[in-house]
């Protein structure tokens, strides 16, 4: 069964709600697909279903929110896209059954995904991203009394350590990868978005008392049954810590799969979009992370650009390009900030699984001569995660890149992959070929 | 509107064949966690636990209702679920 819409968009974090709601408030008939049981995304996660109190951003979220529902757009939550079986159409799964949307216009809104870099320890219970625990805590884990560490990199880390010590966990410390003299340029660079500075300066004043270590990071994590502690350093001296959680994630990576299947051209890691976030495939927008890792301000301004440019509202769009490209320029000083350091590359040791999916260790990997060898050899990569894990890491350990997406973009049942939901049953070849062609297009 | 705190129920799934508690606004992957039970063993028969929270990393992978291979943390809890771990 195939349903036909003006625009879908794909993911219900901040960027997709504003494409969303201002593409049917311009007179857009709207599908709104995500895999979560309420739009939100990350950084809005549970704020529907439980309201954490006094979250951060939660005007921001009431406001979308009702203007989302106010707007008519349709949507679809715990739906997975797994495939695009003919051109502009889109095969989802929900529960156990699939059904195919079709488009004039596709918003990507896939948001970004944490970063993991590979330590002893690090496939313990216990151990989390740092935004994978608050996401959980936001989910309904209970946190009050827990001790946790807070590691990685990222401007992420002082708000989440706020947030699960709002939730009433004991911080033992924040350390974070970058040197000093990395954030210090950052910070210098704030200067041109106070709200971002006064934001960082009121997690700061809610975590007083707790250290906060900059160019230190996690060196290994020790269990007995579940995590006992972790070993933290800064390359020079070592600490061990006592905790029942370790949060730890590096930066975000943004989640790319989909704009791949679709061929979108992807430059410097990011998917490539002109002045109204259209990508190299026509009627295909990407807003939020995808574009440059740059949070909400950035997901929100591209998505009511998106939202208009699908809805034909092009000189409306164009109102929000000065905001926008300060944005992007905000994102760029991201990256630079919360880069991974060097010496990340050497925590992994020969027997330490890299790949989770599949347990495929360190030295498992370099006996491979590259990213395709190690798929065919170790099996890295090739399991449920497809790589999401694994991928940012050995492109960070090995310079191994993942050149594109394959469907489906989620196991998914045979029989969904299989549906006759269009008519056509389009095997991955076909599939991968229509993908080739809509990158010419 | 966001500044009400919805309520939950307190309920019951089944994991394992053991009941545990959750609350109706917990996911399944938050009642492993706190029940300290792993949500799967790894092909080397590891257990993991979840990683990401967010519906990546499948590390939070269980058989919910028969249906294999679930995302625990994509899904919220619902009274009497069934859930197997291996």
């Amino acid at each position: 069964m195939t349903t036909a819409v003006r625009v879908v968009v794909a993911g219900a974090g901040p960027a997709g709600m504003a494409a969303a709601s201002v593409a049917a408030e311009n007179r857009c008939r709207v599908l709104l697909l995500d895999e979560n049981p309420a739009p939100g995304g990350q950084l809005w996660r549970g704020y529907k279903t439980n309201a954490v109190r006094k979250s951060p951003h939660a005007g921001e979220f009431a406001r979308w929110m009702s203007r989302l529902d106010a707007s008519g757009a349709e949507l679809w939550a715990e739906t997975s896209i797994v495939d695009c079986p003919a051109p502009s159409t889109l095969r989802a799964e929900r529960g156990g059954s699939s059904r195919d949307v079709s488009w004039d216009r596709l918003i990507i809104a896939t948001g970004a995904r944490e970063r993991f870099l590979p330590f002893p320890g690090w496939t313990l219970p216990g151990v989390t991203g740092a935004g994978g625990l608050q996401a959980l805590v936001k989910s309904g884990l209970p946190i009050a009394g827990k001790r946790v560490v807070v590691a990685g990199s990222g401007p992420l880390l002082l708000a989440i350590a706020a947030g699960l010590k709002r939730e009433g966990a004991q911080i033992e410390g924040i350390f974070e990868q970058a040197p000093w003299s990395r954030l210090i340029q950052f910070g210098a660079a704030l200067a041109a978005h106070p709200a971002k500075l006064i934001e960082g300066a009121q997690y700061r004043r809610r975590l007083l008392g707790v250290p906060y270590k900059a160019g230190w990071w996690v060196k290994s994590a020790l269990s007995e049954g579940r995590l006992r502690q972790v070993v933290v350093t800064n390359g020079r001296k070592q600490r061990e810590i006592a905790c029942d959680f370790l949060a730890c994630g590096f930066h975000l990576v943004p989640n790319l799969q989909l704009a791949q299947l679709l061929g979108c051209r992807i430059e410097r890691g990011y998917v490539a979009v002109n002045a109204v976030q259209e990508t190299s495939c026509r009627n295909v927008y990407c807003v939020g992370e995808p574009t440059g890792i740059g949070g909400l301000d950035k997901a929100l301004v591209e998505g009511e650009i998106a939202g208009l440019a699908a809805a034909g509202q092009l000189g409306k769009a164009a109102q929000f390009l000065p905001l926008r490209q300060k944005l992007r320029r905000f994102a760029d000083r991201l990256d630079q900030a919360f880069a991974p350091r060097a010496e990340l590359r050497n925590l992994a040791a020969a027997e330490t699984v890299v790949c989770r999916c599949e347990d495929v260790t360190r030295e498992d990997l370099e006996r491979c001569a590259g990213g395709r060898a190690a798929r065919l050899h170790t099996r890295c990569g090739m399991g449920p995660c497809q790589g999401r894990i694994c991928g940012p890491a050995t492109e960070f350990l090995f310079g191994w890149t993942v050149a594109g997406a394959r469907p489906p973009l989620y196991p998914a049942r045979v029989t969904t992959l299989a549906a006759d939901a269009s008519g056509a049953f389009a095997p991955p070849d076909q599939a991968a070929q229509i993908a080739g062609e809509c990158a010419n297009s | 509107m966001v500044s009400e705190q919805p309520v939950h129920s307190a309920i019951t799934i089944v994991v394992d064949g053991r009941c545990i508690d959750a609350t109706s606004g917990m996911t399944v992957a938050a009642a492993l966690l706190h029940a300290g039970i792993p949500s799967r063993k790894s092909v080397r028969g590891e257990p993991r636990a979840p990683l990401c929270g967010m519906g990546i990393c499948f590390e939070c992978a269980a058989t919910v209702d028969g249906e294999p291979l679930r995302r625990t943390c994509q899904m919220l809890c619902r009274a009497s679920m069934e859930v197997v771990t291996e």
